[in-house]
């Protein structure tokens, strides 16, 4: 209702009170880190894809530990704190493989995993006729330090039956991050709109987020972003600027348990992404040092860490580096530590009475 | 909303918007320096739709850079070269002929002319060229030559600016883009255009133009050097212009594209300055019937979320502007009715094609 009806400003001035309520220091983080794509084969076919290849294509490709310790090397030495280490669903490659691609990574370089989407960890409980928390944990022990809110597209199996009809289900989605956090990593949460879903199926991809934040507190953030059509299968105009910011703001509102919300300047560009700060957004995201997807869909924004700060100040905000829960770069130890209860109980704040007792 | 315009510290302006009630040059600045950003589009909003409702226009039009060749060369400018660059150029009668004819079958309704001062092209060559425009197409109407082009065809012709105006629309002028008016401020304009019109004399042009029965656009080009007063100070000089003459239909403020320009340690300009440069001119603008986001300038995301924020104008279907690519623009060179219709039915607006004097097409 609230959605479709109201006035763009109104809608705008409902989500900028939630985030000033949320971060009353006029502070917008941003993390230093790189997309890696271990593969692009992937079995899933997904109709909005525009990256993937299939298994015999001749375009397919594995990173080998060559270079994938190349552009981990690159990453530390731009400041890199983290990895956002994700790729298509092999149909081959064992469980192993991840395990010890994560060790190797962990052996050589002192950084963050946030690694593999919850369709990745579907699919490699299905190769290896482990559990999911069998599979979590395992990949825990090999260096898995969080996990990324990918492949969540829209979670109505309506939908996903449309455009992804051979990758995890709404309810294995949920129950891949449930367990994450259960087992104490922390996720995000992602939605891509703007392909052949309905508004009401946007609204109840929200609840069913907030109903399992409600329930274990794991996510730090969401991320939204609208379908990107070129190369693929799906024919539909390019999403606009006004639905990106309603539905950042619709996010904003509904998503009242969730501490952050980022902005898409890659799919945005940097103008927009500037205006997203005040319309539910306090965080700018990665300075992806490297972005393969989106790209493959003919949007290719960059941007440096110096214009990522320069688009931050120039709206009125401090820009600040950060980890990927959240917890500022650059202040000592305690400060630090200061800052990351202060998150804690904002959220505890927000989640309001439901999440009493959820804590762990 | 009334609360937050009290706790932003914005509630005596709202209302005043909302009795309709002219904003002072210390609101200009207030409204600049807020961190409120969707309470000054809901300001805007206000009178946008009180002087619009919620209509959104384009138009379908054809832009023609008859030359770049140029003695102003303005640090601002990437487009202006002097006529012994590689790049320069000047197009013959016979090209500005031929580019009318090649969209003959198109449903343009206007043709925007401007160019780059030349040191030695006569006057008779722009009287040839709207008569050779007409013939070629007589319905069609022209927009053509800025303030600061009629000053340098006055200069160049020993003729006074009325003539000179008469002059050409004898022969099928029927408009002024608001072009050149960049900051009217002198401080600004001996530092980045000094041999350019005076900010004095371009309101002079204009308003010796809408004596004569033409109306004419007016622009800033913001987000370079300029101060936040020198952009309040250059609005309510246009504002007090069109208090004497109200020939003026349409502003258009015009964001700085640093690339391949003298100013290129400059950055672009972010997406909160547009938007609130668009929502403060509405704002302080209560005499001017329309604001423009020019989506060439803007790129369509920001231009479609200014219709939101003041703005009632995206400009056209424009084909072949050289002035804002050359700077860097990434947007694409035109956009479809098509596109322009779903970008404007997206933002809640009813898209409505109008002619150069916003008459329903």
């Amino acid at each position: 209702m609230l959605y479709q009806e109201a006035d763009l400003n109104v809608l705008g001035q409902l989500a900028d009170e939630v985030r000033r309520r949320l971060h009353p220091k006029p502070i917008v983080t941003y993390v230093i880190d790189r997309n890696i794509n271990y593969t692009n084969i992937c079995i899933s076919g997904c109709k909005f894809c525009a990256y993937y290849c299939a298994p015999g294509d001749l375009s397919g490709y594995i990173l080998s530990r060559q270079e994938l310790a190349e552009k981990l090397e690159e990453t530390k030495s731009l400041g890199g704190t983290q990895i956002l280490l994700q790729g298509g669903l092999h149909p081959d490659l064992p469980l192993s493989f991840y395990e010890e691609m994560l060790s190797f990574i962990k052996a050589n370089f002192a950084i963050h995993c946030h690694a593999f989407s919850p369709p990745e960890i579907v699919h490699f409980s299905k190769i290896s006729g482990l559990s999911v928390k069998e599979v979590l944990v395992r990949l825990i022990k090999a260096g898995l330090d969080s996990i990324p809110g990918g492949g969540a597209e829209i979670l109505t199996d309506r939908v996903r039956k449309q455009i992804s009809p051979r990758k995890a289900t709404t309810d294995e989605w949920l129950n891949v991050m449930e367990t994450a956090h259960g087992l104490g990593l922390k996720t995000t949460a992602t939605m891509m709109y703007g392909h052949v879903e309905r508004l009401e199926e946007r609204i109840e991809h929200l609840l069913r987020l907030r109903d399992l934040q409600d329930r274990t507190g794991g996510f730090t953030a969401f991320i939204a972003w609208p379908f990107q059509p070129k190369n693929t299968a799906l024919d539909v105009r390019p999403s606009t600027g006004q639905e990106y910011l309603r539905l950042l703001s619709i996010s904003r509102i509904v998503l009242d348990n969730f501490p952050n919300l980022q902005a898409s300047w890659v799919t945005q560009g940097p103008k927009v992404a500037q205006i997203a700060l005040f319309f539910g957004a306090n965080d700018f995201g990665s300075t992806m040092i490297e972005e393969n997807v989106v790209a493959a869909a003919g949007v290719s924004h960059r941007l440096s860490e110096a214009e990522i700060r320069k688009i931050v100040t120039g709206a009125g905000f401090e820009p600040r580096q950060r980890l990927m829960d959240y917890t500022l770069v650059g202040e000592s130890g305690a400060e630090g530590k200061g800052r990351r209860s202060e998150v804690r109980s904002q959220r505890a704040e927000v989640g309001g009475q439901k999440s009493e007792g959820k804590k762990k | 909303m009334e609360k937050v315009f009290k706790e932003a510290g914005l509630f005596e302006i709202y209302e005043k918007v909302l009795s309709d009630t002219r904003l002072s040059a210390e609101d200009g600045e207030l409204l600049f320096s807020t961190t409120h950003l969707p309470a000054l589009g809901y300001l805007a909003n206000i009178v946008r739709e009180r002087l619009n409702g919620n209509r959104a226009y384009y138009i379908y039009n054809q832009h023609i850079n008859y030359s770049n060749i140029c003695i102003n060369l303005c640090k601002f400018c990437a487009f202006g070269k002097e006529k012994t660059h590689p790049k320069a150029y000047e197009m013959s009668i016979e090209e500005i002929v031929s580019k009318i004819r090649e969209r003959h079958a198109e449903p343009v309704t206007e043709v925007h002319i401007v160019g780059g001062l030349h040191p030695d092209l006569p006057y008779q060559y722009y009287i040839d060229m709207l008569r050779a425009v007409k013939a070629e197409r007589p319905e069609i109407h022209i927009q053509a030559f800025t303030c600061v082009e009629i000053a340098h065809l006055a200069a160049i012709s020993g003729r006074s600016i009325t003539e000179t105006l008469e002059d050409f629309m004898q022969v099928g002028l029927g408009s002024i883009p608001g072009g050149g008016a960049e900051v009217f401020s002198t401080r600004i304009r001996e530092k980045l255009c000094p041999k350019k019109l005076s900010g004095k004399d371009w309101l002079e042009v204009a308003k010796t133009a809408h004596r004569a029965g033409l109306r004419t656009n007016a622009t800033m080009l913001y987000g370079h050097i300029e101060t936040i007063s020198e952009r309040i100070e250059h609005l309510l000089a246009l504002r007090e212009a069109q208090d004497e003459t109200g020939g003026f239909l349409c502003y258009i403020p015009l964001a700085f594209h640093p690339k391949n320009t003298k100013l290129e340690y400059l950055s672009s300009t972010g997406g909160v300055d547009d938007l609130k440069s668009i929502a403060v001119s509405r704002l302080l603008l209560d005499n001017f019937p329309h604001i423009k986001a020019y989506w060439v300038m803007l790129g369509p995301k920001v231009a479609q979320i200014a219709l939101s924020f003041g703005a009632d104008d995206l400009d056209g279907t424009v084909l072949e502007e050289k002035i804002t690519h050359m700077a860097g623009a990434d947007t694409s060179q035109a956009m479809t009715r098509s596109e322009i219709e779903h970008l404007i039915r997206q933002a809640g607006r009813e898209p409505v094609e109008r002619d150069t004097l916003y008459e329903p097409v």
